[in-house]
């Protein structure tokens, strides 16, 4: 039997392998939630419109990218955004890009779901009063739609937050990896992936926690 | 795409794709074909592991999550598959994976003598396991209470009555999720890079770093990929065809495609 000691987990520790990850996978996070909302959206509205050529290119992106493993899509764009663009790029960016493309086709369904989800009669009355699509779209149907959706959203962003951590395909330095160096530095990889997993149960669990609690009150107002 | 017929040895082309694979001549050099059907065997044997691991364990939990309230076992059961669901959904995949690999097994002896992929097998089907008990729960909920009610009026035991009124139901009622479950598995079958089973996602990385024919190579196991995930679709519809009660369930598989 092995015996564990965690009295190496420091402050010290953290600040220095720890901080930058955490960091990374947050910011990661972030980025990709914001930005594949709204491409999402506009996805949605393309796969919504009705028009042929806007649907099937839409429809088309949101289905490949839902049938391809995402560490095989991380490696994609790591392999063609410097064939595209001519010159290599770092690991940080070709995440944050490949997490917002990925993204998009998983937050474009949610946006679906809700849109479909708000009454035909709101956006016929906002047709009888004259407003073009624009209008109705914005002003009427996705506040509705969004309320509705906050709960899902935040869903798909502890889902996310947990999926950062495939960036380890390409070597990009976050939460997972400043625990990994950390353990190979300080020679106690057990400790560390423990610790590691611990970390992210804790953020994961805490943030599920307060969807639930988001999710009453949003029943409420419905 | 004339690079899966090179050899993997000296980069020159082989005189037959499958050479090594049909055994032809017994000096024949592995073509890249050879490699990438082999690493899609690794990625099927990873997966339909898991996919079994995760069915059994899932339907378990996600039954005992709706235990009545009858007694301390019962609670207690309650509180375990509740736990469980929630310590395997809150952690990424790919921590899991190297939780198996690298941590548990210097505890549990035994688990030194398992080859790595029923490591990441048993990594996949846990974490899976917890989002089917999610789905279990959620479809055992929808049946409308007059089944479990009826079931006991009949004199059937809380066994009795989820083996033959509740369970037959709601397992119809979650062929769809279960069906992107099942999918799902494939795709996070690809985890399994990170310690070093060859599977397909292993072997894109390598082939790639040795030929410099990236796209091509990622293009054949993004195609694989696909084409296990549809496999996996078409087979879970049948199921569910064939499983079918009359007047029951209009199932739609448009569901099980759009998750």
């Amino acid at each position: 039997m092995l015996s564990l000691d965690l009295g190496f987990y420091n402050w010290e520790l953290f600040t220095s392998y720890i901080l930058k990850g955490l960091l990374f996978s947050v910011q990661l996070t972030v980025i990709a939630t914001v930005g594949g909302i709204v491409v999402g959206t506009f996805l949605a509205l393309m796969r919504l419109s009705g028009k042929p050529a806007l649907v099937y290119p839409a429809t088309f992106y949101i289905n490949t990218m839902r049938s391809i493993p995402l560490v095989m899509v991380i490696l994609w764009f790591f392999l063609l955004i410097p064939m595209l663009i001519g010159r290599p790029i770092g690991a940080d960016l070709s995440a944050t890009i490949t997490f917002i493309a990925f993204e998009a086709a998983f937050f474009s369904e949610i946006v679906r779901a809700g849109i479909q989800s708000v009454p035909k009669g709101q956006s016929y009355a906002g047709e009888a009063l004259g407003m073009t699509y624009g209008q109705n779209m914005r002003l009427i149907v996705l506040p509705q739609a969004f309320r509705n959706m906050i709960p899902v959203f935040m869903t798909q962003t502890i889902i996310l937050f947990q999926d950062t951590s495939l960036v380890y395909a390409i070597g990009a330095y976050d939460l997972l990896k400043g625990f990994e160096i950390a353990g190979k530095n300080y020679g106690r990889p057990i400790e560390t992936y423990i610790l590691a997993a611990a970390t992210y149960f804790l953020i994961c669990f805490s943030l599920s926690k307060v969807v639930r609690a988001i999710q009453a009150k949003v029943a409420i107002i419905r | 795409m004339g690079i899966f017929c090179k050899s993997t040895l000296d980069g020159e082309a082989v005189d037959h794709c499958f050479s090594a694979l049909l055994g032809l001549g017994q000096n024949a050099d592995p073509s890249y074909l050879d490699w990438l059907l082999k690493a899609w065997g690794w990625t099927l044997a990873v997966a339909g592991l898991g996919l079994t691991i995760a069915l059994l364990l899932g339907i378990i939990m996600g039954t005992l999550r709706t235990l009545p309230n009858t007694g301390g076992l019962s609670r207690l059961l309650v509180r375990l598959s509740t736990a469980w669901v929630e310590l395997f959904r809150n952690i990424p995949v790919l921590v899991q994976v190297f939780l198996w690999y690298h941590v548990i097994p210097a505890f549990v002896l035994p688990l030194k003598a398992l080859p790595s992929y029923w490591l990441v097998s048993i990594a996949l089907g846990f974490f899976t396991s917890a989002r089917i008990a999610e789905q279990v729960r959620a479809g055992i909920q929808s049946l409308p209470s007059g089944q479990r009610a009826a079931a006991t009026a009949l004199g059937l035991t809380t066994a009795q009555s989820y083996r033959y009124v509740i369970l037959p139901m709601a397992l119809r009622i979650v062929i769809p999720p279960l069906t992107s479950e099942s999918m799902n598995v494939i795709k996070n079958s690809s985890v399994a890079f990170a310690v070093s089973v060859p599977e397909l996602t292993l072997f894109a990385m390598q082939a790639q770093e040795e030929t410099s024919h990236g796209v091509e190579i990622y293009l054949a196991v993004t195609a694989l990929y696909a084409l296990s995930a549809f496999t996996v679709n078409r087979v879970m519809a049948l199921i569910e065809k064939r499983g079918r009660v009359p007047g029951f369930i209009a199932a739609s598989n448009d569901s099980a495609l759009a998750h």
